[in-house]
């Protein structure tokens, strides 16, 4: 065989496989969203923007992510930063740690379930130390604050080890030279971390921000298991546009509008934690 | 005299064991904030379905199958559950299929497209790909792939596939390109040199890669709920019998999503790391 036409030969396959279930129906969705019975028309999107729910879905959405993500990332520093100093018992801690990783968003939501139900073990706790006589009702129509809360700490619970992951992936990569450079200098512990490993740290910072911004516009399974209806986001609406509601056509509207706020949010980080080629480790 | 020159290096060390302290807490804490809500949902699923639904909770499960068993005779579990492990695997099948050659190609040639191929691959990852499920939707029913496994399968794997391929390719990078040349010289066929020289040592983390697309299919909530009725999988049957399914159910249907999660990412965690940091660039 040929050597120039195998690299094609061998990614013919996945690229045919792109474009068949990625590429078009990424065009069909934004065709769908445009359209109705075939002409074309902006009346999806003013079905969307209409609908009562439409302003509180995207107010919960955009605050889910806007809380979410930076006490995730806070997190997810401290994580690998306590990783990277173990000295025995890391690859425990990072087992440990990485276990929501595997974790359906939806199996999340029932776990944090089982904390925040009335009869749940929150209420447990609160009524045996005499917090509460009788148990509250956390997820209950009138409690979106705490419905609210316990999607956060689900989310925060669940989606912080993808970040971690990366972060530490990327503080492998940072010389141990810089470090023990800047301890002969006598910087302390909190000065290496602000001077060295953040800075060093932004190819794995954007990229674990991007990824997990976009998750953070895919909330479903867990604000169903925890809210139902109560707390409406994005995604849970666009499935009842398709099947509550049965129109598909809004469904593709809304669906739209999640892509294009990420790709928003996505081209945004990419511009702000730019790493110059030149400075690349 | 020799007081006063010991005093710092005392301080010093105090300072020290003061900070492996402040580390050992830090590391626990967040083990348990990652495992403790685990520990709940998991006493849930081993307690009775009355004691499930009564308060106050204790706190050790009594190790009663009555939640497990409700959930296993409910009629559609065990159907859901063959459904979930039958898309998996087919998804497991697909990307290692369509991405391992793909990574192979990335990883061993030069060549003009290049580029163009990367980018394709880590554009899948700034959009939320479930929602390509709501066109796809048509296009099955039109090409009867409509509420069969493989259909599902195929949306899960633009899922996995940019993994596989990322993957795949950082794994053949890690292999020296000597030995398959070394196995040229000796006689063999670029198609021998890869099965029996490169395949071998590459196949520990192919097969971690086929894990990790095994369960994002298994943990996929919002693309198998929007395209399987009949053929619901495990996840999709959660989700819509969120409304009316008593706690224990729930409980129990949480935990049979989560054990096995558990046991993946073990299989998986020493290329995790490995895994996240190639996505980075």
């Amino acid at each position: 065989m040929n050597s120039k036409a195998l690299p094609y030969l061998l990614l013919m396959p996945a690229t045919l496989f792109l474009c068949v279930f990625f590429l078009y129906p990424f065009a069909l969705v934004a065709f769908e969203a445009v359209t109705r019975d075939g002409a074309f028309t902006l009346d999806n999107f003013r079905t969307m923007a209409g609908s009562w729910k439409f302003p509180v879905t995207v107010r919960n959405t955009l605050l889910l992510a806007a809380i979410v993500v930076p006490i995730q990332l806070a997190m997810a520093l401290l994580m690998a930063s306590v990783v990277s100093q173990l000295e025995s018992g890391r690859s425990a801690a990072l087992y440990i740690f990485a276990i929501p990783l595997g974790i359906s968003d939806l199996a999340a939501g029932l776990i944090w379930l089982a904390i925040f139900d009335q009869s749940g073990f929150l209420n447990t706790l609160l009524s045996s130390l005499g917090v509460v006589d009788r148990p509250i009702m956390f997820l209950g129509y009138q409690s979106k604050l705490t419905i609210f809360v316990a999607v956060a700490l689900a989310e925060i619970w669940r989606a912080t080890a993808i970040m971690m992951v990366i972060l530490v992936a990327g503080m492998g990569l940072i010389p141990k030279e810089y470090h023990e450079a800047a301890e002969v200098f006598g910087a302390g512990p909190w000065k290496r971390f602000v001077c060295i490993t953040l800075p060093l740290l932004r190819p794995s910072l954007q990229t674990a921000i991007i990824l997990r911004v976009i998750l953070a516009f895919e909330v479903f399974a867990v604000v169903a298991a925890l809210g139902g209806t109560n707390l409406p986001v994005l995604m849970g609406e666009t499935y009842n546009w398709q099947f509550t509601l049965q129109d598909r056509n809004v469904a593709a509207a809304s669906a739209l509008l999640i892509l294009a706020i990420s790709i928003g949010f996505t081209l945004f980080f990419l511009r702000v934690l730019r790493v110059p080629k030149e400075a690349r480790i | 005299m020799s007081a006063v020159a010991e005093a710092p290096v005392a301080a010093t060390a105090d300072a020290r064991k003061a900070g492996d302290w402040l580390l050992v807490a830090t590391t626990i804490l967040l083990c348990v904030w990652v495992l403790l809500p685990i520990y709940l949902l998991l006493v849930n699923a081993l307690s009775s379905p009355d004691e499930v639904t009564g308060f106050p909770k204790r706190f050790f499960p009594s190790f009663d199958l009555g939640s497990l068993s409700f959930f296993i005779n409910f009629a559609g579990v065990a159907r859901a559950l063959w459904n979930s492990v039958l898309v998996a695997t087919l998804t497991m099948v697909l990307s290692i299929g369509f991405g391992a050659p793909a990574g192979y190609a990335l990883s061993r040639f030069d060549f003009p497209g290049k580029g163009t191929f990367r980018f394709l691959v880590l554009m899948t990852r700034a959009f939320p790909l479930p929602l390509l499920a709501l066109p796809l939707a048509v296009m099955f029913i039109r090409t009867g792939l409509d509420d069969t496994a493989i259909g599902l399968a195929l949306v899960h794997t633009t899922l996995a596939l940019p993994f596989a391929v990322l993957i795949t390719f950082s794994l053949f990078s890690g292999i020296p390109v000597e030995l398959e040349e070394a196995a040229w010289t000796l006689g063999c066929t670029r198609w021998q040199a890869f099965r029996k020289v490169i395949l071998p040592l590459a196949l520990p983390g192919i097969a971690a890669s086929a894990v990790f697309a095994f369960t994002i299919s298994w943990n996929e909530v919002f693309a198998a709920a929007v395209l399987t009725i009949e053929n619901r999988t495990l996840t999709a049957f959660l989700l819509q019998s969120l409304g009316e399914s008593p706690l224990y159910l729930k409980f129990a249907g949480g935990a049979a999503l989560v054990v096995p999660a558990l046991l993946f990412i073990f299989a998986v965690r020493k290329y995790l790391f490995a895994m996240w940091g190639i996505a980075n660039r």
